[in-house]
């Protein structure tokens, strides 16, 4: 297997691109598909990449039904904030058609959208939210940090027989940034993870399975846990470690749901110290899920979180407190070190 | 026309200063410039009295300055300063304000409902208060505003219904997005629909005028159409707002669509072209709204004042935002240098 390098969102063209050429009924649906997926538009025509309105209910909603009738539909919201206004299509639908038909009928369908934040969008445009997401039985979430997996997972996502919600950090799929005007001047900065918006990528492609956590690098003293660029913070946060002669090990989940529970408890039991990375919100969410994997695991690690305690301000300096950062990280790091041992 | 070409002065230097700002880098996230819009929210909004409401999107500024926000605060919000309108929390697209009963969203669609909800508490204040609700056309199309307007029929609430028709959902063609048309399923909710040239802020205003009397006497919601063209697209930056005036970007997005049109396999050939064309034509349709100085609202509404008139607003307008800016700017780079940090 040759690598190649691309950047994150390339890689998923790419995948996209691949997956439609090989299967007719891979269809695109969404708001400004046909500008933003304007290659696939051209190559595969309009009867395949359908520019929606701004309906997100009756969007997804469609997928849902063609899906039930054999299409393979990616269908984008845009933001992943905007899964509000047509939560009902994946709670109480989407999700629920496995179950509710006695495993008979299957909807095959990948919910593409832009997550996280870091380039100063607020609290309405800026969130996570796969852990409100993943608490839903029936609906997969991953989450990609490089553009190997993000091509992998997007194959990955459109092989799995139910409803993926496949979401795109924006610091990493560069059109989205792009996309909000950050490339139209050179006077505003982001923090973007270099080896997570550009990298080797397999050719040929080769799908991900769900629910299979990567160890990004191997450590004895502590372990990260995270998903997209809170990877690459822990990288960061691991290096700095290391000069001080910890070794801490990151585990980069990549899927929400299914969770990969034997590597978060293979890993506890290794370190015996914890800590979660995580960008969506701190209650109720993927934090606290692994607290009580590692619980139910009966082991004694001690744990630590670091996530995203309130609505995200606009401001950029507000912004990067609330946001899991290498100083949190760090922090949150060497409390469990002095308490633990 | 005086006052009301004053007003639109002043949301042009607001408009323009905040995307200066935003070109420096001072605004960090997306900016939905109101340039194109200044004739429908100065009409609209001159009719508007202490207790009314307003309920706006992400481009909400325009409204909020003909309103009277206070300008320092405007700009300290969108440079995310502690004392801006919101504390700095908010930005562009949260702008918010109790004592002006403003409040803005970053969701298509959501000034509906909430506009709804400012409709009903007026109508129980029994002041004769009134609720005003902007949003886009593209907005139509989702079921929160459509339930919204149903609502607000049957329930004869007391809400105008702005819709500022530029004619683009983001970067798609709303006309093919949306079936029956804007005016034709208003009209179907049960709203009387009042068709307005946007650019005409003497006809906004006239138009404006009936739909408010109509609320306040409590003979229920309206349906306001007014059309647009704004210049700088969707938001600061727009992708294909860009590619118009970008010669070397153009190419460099070209070139992948022409080697989509031969790879194999694919749809047939005149189904590429086609596609092809759509977004050629798209482009062009931008480019469209871009240009054409003539049809500027300002300039129209100049040319019904005396020109020393019309120069004077024009310099008290940008005089107020100069001004305004300077403090706000001045603020956090004082703030910026106290603290040792940006």
């Amino acid at each position: 297997v040759a690598d190649r390098v691309l950047g994150f969102a390339a890689a998923i063209d790419l995948a996209l691109t691949e997956a439609m050429a090989a299967d007719e009924r891979v269809v695109v649906l969404g708001e400004d598909v046909r500008t933003m997926r304007r290659a696939q538009y051209v190559r595969f025509g309009g009867e395949r990449v359908l520019d929606a309105p701004i309906s997100e209910a009756a969007l997804l909603g469609t997928a849902l039904g063609s899906a039930m009738l054999g299409l393979r539909p990616v269908v984008e919201i845009m933001f992943v904030d905007f899964v509000g206004v047509a939560l009902d299509q994946l709670l109480n639908h989407a999700a629920k058609l496995d179950a509710l038909s006695g495993g008979r009928w299957t909807a095959p369908i990948v919910v593409r959208a832009a997550c996280g934040g870091g380039y100063g969008d607020a609290g309405q445009h800026e969130q996570a939210l796969w852990g409100l997401l993943a608490g839903i039985p029936g609906l997969s979430v991953v989450v990609p940090s490089a553009p190997a997996d993000a091509a992998g997972l997007f194959l990955g996502a459109l092989a799995d027989p139910g409803p993926v919600v496949f979401l795109e950090h924006k610091l990493l799929a560069d059109y989205w940034l792009d996309y909000v005007g950050g490339s139209a001047r050179s006077t505003v900065s982001f923090d973007i993870p270099a080896d997570g918006a550009r990298g080797p990528v397999p050719d040929p492609l080769e799908p991900v399975p769900l629910g299979r956590a990567a160890l990004r690098r191997d450590g004895t003293d502590v372990a990260l846990v995270s998903l997209g660029v809170g990877v690459h913070r822990c990288l960061t946060v691991a290096e700095r470690l290391a000069a001080e002669g910890v070794e801490a090990a990151v585990l980069d989940l990549r899927s929400v749901a299914p969770l990969d529970r034997a590597a978060v408890t293979d890993l506890g039991r290794r370190t015996r110290r914890v800590v979660v990375v995580d960008e969506d919100y701190l209650r109720g969410g993927l934090s606290g899920e692994i607290a009580a994997v590692l619980a139910e695991d009966g082991g004694s690690t001690s744990f630590a979180r670091v996530a995203t305690e309130t609505t995200i301000p606009y401001a950029r300096h507000l912004e990067e407190q609330v946001l899991p950062g290498v100083d949190r990280i760090l922090a949150a790091v060497r409390g469990l070190l002095g308490t633990g041992g | 026309v005086p006052a009301l070409y004053a007003q639109m002065c002043r949301i042009r230097e607001v408009e323009q200063a905040a995307t200066a700002l935003w070109e420096r880098g001072l605004i960090s996230g997306e900016l939905h410039s109101g340039l194109g819009e200044e004739a429908i929210a100065a009409g609209v909004v001159a009719h508007l009295r202490d207790g009314d409401a307003l309920s706006l999107d992400y481009r909400g500024t325009p409204p909020l300055v003909a309103r009277g926000v206070d300008l320092p605060a405007l700009f300290g919000e969108l440079l995310g300063s502690p004392d801006g309108l919101c504390g700095g929390r908010g930005g562009h697209m949260h702008l918010m304000s109790r004592p002006l009963r403003a409040a803005s969203s970053g969701i298509v669609g959501a000034p509906g409902p909430l506009g709804c909800g400012f409709g009903l508490a007026a109508r129980r204040a029994g002041r004769g208060d009134i609720a005003v609700a902007f949003f886009g056309d593209g907005a139509l199309n989702e079921g929160m505003l459509m339930e919204a307007l149903n609502l607000a029929s049957v329930w004869r609430l007391p809400v105008v219904f702005v819709c500022k028709d530029n004619r683009w959902a983001v970067t798609t063609r709303s006309s093919r997005l949306t079936g029956g048309g804007l005016a034709g399923r208003a009209r179907g909710l049960g709203l009387p629909v009042l068709r307005v040239d946007g650019g005409d802020v003497r006809a906004v205003a006239r138009v404006a005028g009936r739909a408010v009397r109509r609320a306040r006497a409590g003979r229920g919601p309206t349906f306001v159409l007014a059309t647009c063209r704004r210049p700088q697209g969707h938001m600061a930056g727009d992708p294909l707002a860009r590619l118009t005036g970008a010669a070397d970007e153009l190419a460099r997005e070209v070139r992948p669509l022409l080697a989509a049109v031969r790879a194999r396999p694919g749809a047939p050939l005149p189904a590429r072209i086609r596609a092809l064309t759509g977004i050629g034509l798209r482009i062009a349709l931008v480019a469209l709204d871009v240009s054409g100085r003539r049809r500027d609202p300002l300039r129209r509404a100049a040319r019904r004042l005396p020109a020393a008139d019309a120069a004077r607003l024009a310099e008290e307008a940008r005089a107020e935002v100069a001004a305004a800016v300077g403090k706000a700017v001045g603020a956090t780079l004082d703030r910026a240098e106290a603290t040792g940090g940006g």
